[in-house]
């Protein structure tokens, strides 16, 4: 899916350029933010104390990271293979869906030490079933899988709705909300870990889904570049035709990397459904699934960008929040529209400005010999 | 038997209005994709179109200047289409991407930052808004039995949009099939480098295919937040430039076929309106959100190749790189 410059070193190609991109998209916020009448270095102020300024901030900003980690590594991994999945949030939801069935049917049976790593399991089952429909059509029937998966998005957004309101509403509640889940069914929140190890940290969503978005960050890694699997998917992506030399079939190949990714996008409802809500309910994925792609696209596709990116917009997001709690005039959605320039600047407008730094570094590069010489 | 016959004309008018902003899109996604660049942001053109339109004539009270100005600003969202797609050879699935996610983020800062009321514009009155267009003697025809009434309900009635959209199609097609831009359009969606031998700027027809596209996603935000609505709401196209995409997909890139698809989804829609919370015998309470997800299901299924086959221009999705 990438292409890369030869004229250039490596490190001017995954490193200034990309920031160079996520900074014109930071740039181009900032003058919306004058746009509004307000102060954008005032505003990065403002984000950055509500991020990172106190316990609390650090936990969501974490907490957010944590959705994004899972949301990014989904839709990477199918860029690896040459797939687009803009299917993340639907995955996401149907994720959750599943872990959420799971537990409402095993947590007055089951001891946590069963229920927690089941439910992880059935997450991850769902949204990989749910990517598996879209990556069957592409890999045997030739549907765009652009396109199935955004409908796919639409068809599980709408059997949520009938199964919430419908089927798994708790009895005499008028919202669409199941029965909270019995206590074995918890993932154990930061604070509460802390608590055990004797140390008092302030309340917040931050959960131990984060050390699971850590696990699959490297496994994701072993799995691409270490791995038979991950050399098969990357073989497809790059060129398919090739890949079929070297015996390697498409179509089991797209069907893995879906399987994966799917999966990896499931685990936001691990996040939401097990470590936060304790209970199924609506919209509970609020858009992650689409925000995955900015952070795959920053973090050029690689799990070790893609946590820097996900930290960002996990900053992003919290910083957000604050932002719009204390200045009236900018709201929250503030946050998705950089992410959405973010996308364009450093996934649709890529290498505008690799002609540019092309030019100022042979101009640098020229001139050294010359003096060398001279 | 008169009610059942009102029932059903009332169901096919309130499907002509769900289905003209889906008209103006489908036809505006035709030239887009036609001209081989996959226009996913449909939905945020027209969104953006729709906010603008409002805004404009919350201020100036002017549903023409509305009009003009969501044209242009859904226009310069499709410019930015194309510096990405066509000048930087960009991924055309994300500049989509980018450009939805930019709009509905964008419409509601913007909103809440220009009106203050939580991201909705003020409510328009009937002047700043293009209003419904009564035919001559719609009343003393209505008498007449059947035909009366599919007068008066049915082609009465609706503001000058909805007929606008009901042109275009004829338009697109006689455009696309029967002009020499039209089959240039084509050729340069099915192979570019074609065009570009026979001595014809690939960049230059794309760029126009994709300026029209925005000119007609323009027209269904006018037409959602001026003549629809009295006003703008937050993400007030929920989804509707998708399903537009989906029947341009299902319509197998024709404009007419594209018409009928447009139609079926919208009175899928309109009929999924009309039976929230009915109980019908022998089935119980029918699920609304299975017609609603009807649409997206069926294109699926045609993806799949189950009924019939729906292939897209050869050279879709891929920028044309010149040979030097």
């Amino acid at each position: 899916m990438s292409q890369s410059s030869s004229t250039l070193p490596r490190w001017i190609d995954i490193g200034l350029i990309p920031l160079l991109n996520v900074v014109m998209a930071l740039v181009v916020s900032g003058i919306i933010i004058l746009l509004i009448g307000e102060n954008p270095i005032e505003a990065v102020k403002i984000m950055m104390y509500g991020a990172l300024g106190y316990e609390e901030g650090i936990g969501y900003t974490l907490y957010y990271t944590t959705n994004f980690v899972f949301t990014g590594l989904a839709v990477a991994v199918a860029f690896h293979a040459g797939l687009f999945n803009i299917g993340g949030e639907g995955q996401a939801y149907i994720g959750g869906l599943g872990a959420g069935l799971f537990i409402l049917m095993a947590d007055s049976s089951l001891p946590a030490i069963l229920i927690l790593p089941l439910g992880i399991i059935t997450a991850g089952l769902f949204g990989a079933a749910w990517a598996a429909i879209p990556a069957y059509l592409q890999a045997y029937r030739g549907s765009h899988i652009v396109i199935t998966t955004i409908m796919f998005n639409f068809i599980a957004s709408a059997l949520m709705v009938y199964l919430m309101v419908n089927v798994l509403i708790k009895p005499g509640q008028m919202s669409p909300e199941s029965r909270p889940f019995l206590d074995n069914a918890h993932l154990p929140f930061a604070h509460e870990v802390f608590a055990w190890m004797g140390i008092e940290i302030t309340r917040s969503p931050l959960n131990v889904s984060i050390i699971w978005a850590v696990i699959c960050c490297v496994g994701l890694w072993l799995f691409i570049w270490r791995t038979r699997w991950g050399y098969a998917i990357r073989s497809v992506g790059f060129n398919e035709k090739a890949a079929v030399y070297a015996g390697i079939t498409p179509a089991k190949t797209i069907m893995l990397a879906m399987f994966v990714s799917g999966a990896l996008a499931g685990f936001v409802g691990v996040n939401e459904i097990m470590g936060v809500h304790h209970k199924l309910l609506l919209n509970f994925t609020a858009g992650y699934g689409f925000t995955g792609i900015a952070v795959s696209l920053m973090g050029r596709n690689h799990p070790f960008g893609i946590v820097l990116a996900s930290l960002l917009f996990g900053l992003l997001y919290q910083g957000g929040a604050e932002l719009a709690f204390e200045v009236p005039t900018i709201t929250r959605e503030l946050v998705v529209v950089i992410q959405g320039l973010v996308i364009l600047f450093s996934g649709a407008l890529a290498y505008m400005s690799t002609p540019w730094v092309e030019w100022v570094y042979r101009k640098c590069t020229h001139k050294q010999p010359a003096l060398q010489g001279g | 038997m008169e009610d059942g016959y009102l029932f059903i004309l009332l169901t096919l008018d309130a499907t002509l209005r769900v289905s003209t902003p889906l008209i103006f899109c489908a036809m505006a996604g035709l030239f887009s994709e036609r001209s081989g660049i996959i226009d996913i942001s449909l939905e945020g053109k027209m969104l953006s179109g729709a906010f603008v339109a409002a805004s404009v004539a919350a201020v100036t009270g002017s549903a023409w200047l509305a009009m003009l100005a969501a044209v242009g600003v859904a226009a310069g969202l499709a410019a930015l289409h194309g510096f990405a797609c066509i000048t930087h050879k960009g991924n055309q699935v994300v500049s989509g991407v980018a450009i939805n996610i930019l709009a509905s983020g964008l419409t509601v800062v913007l909103g809440i930052a220009w009106f203050h009321q939580g991201g909705q514009t003020p409510g328009l009155p009937s002047s700043a808004r293009f209003m419904p267009i009564e035919f001559p003697f719609a009343e003393p025809v209505s008498v007449i039995p059947m035909l009366g009434p599919f007068y008066k309900e049915l082609l009465s009635g609706h503001n000058l949009l909805v007929y606008l959209a009901f042109m275009v199609v004829p338009l697109t097609w006689w455009v696309v099939f029967r002009t020499r831009f039209g089959l240039r359009l084509r050729a340069v969606g099915e192979n570019p480098t074609a065009v570009d031998t026979a001595g014809i700027s690939v960049t230059w027809l794309r760029y126009r295919a994709v300026l029209i596209c925005g000119l007609l996603t323009g027209l269904a935000g006018t037409y959602l937040a001026i003549g629809q609505n009295a006003g703008f709401v937050r993400d007030m196209t929920a989804g509707q430039g998708y399903i537009a995409l989906a029947a341009l997909i299902f319509g197998k890139w024709r404009p007419f076929s594209a018409l009928g698809a447009c139609l079926i989804f919208g009175l899928l829609d309109a009929i999924a309106i009309r039976l929230q919370g009915v109980h019908v015998a022998g089935i119980g309470e029918v699920p609304v959100q299975l017609i609603q997800a009807l649409p997206y299901i069926l294109t699926v299924v045609l993806l799949a190749g189950f009924i019939g086959k729906a292939v897209a221009p050869k050279a879709i999705g891929m920028p044309y790189l010149k040979e030097r």
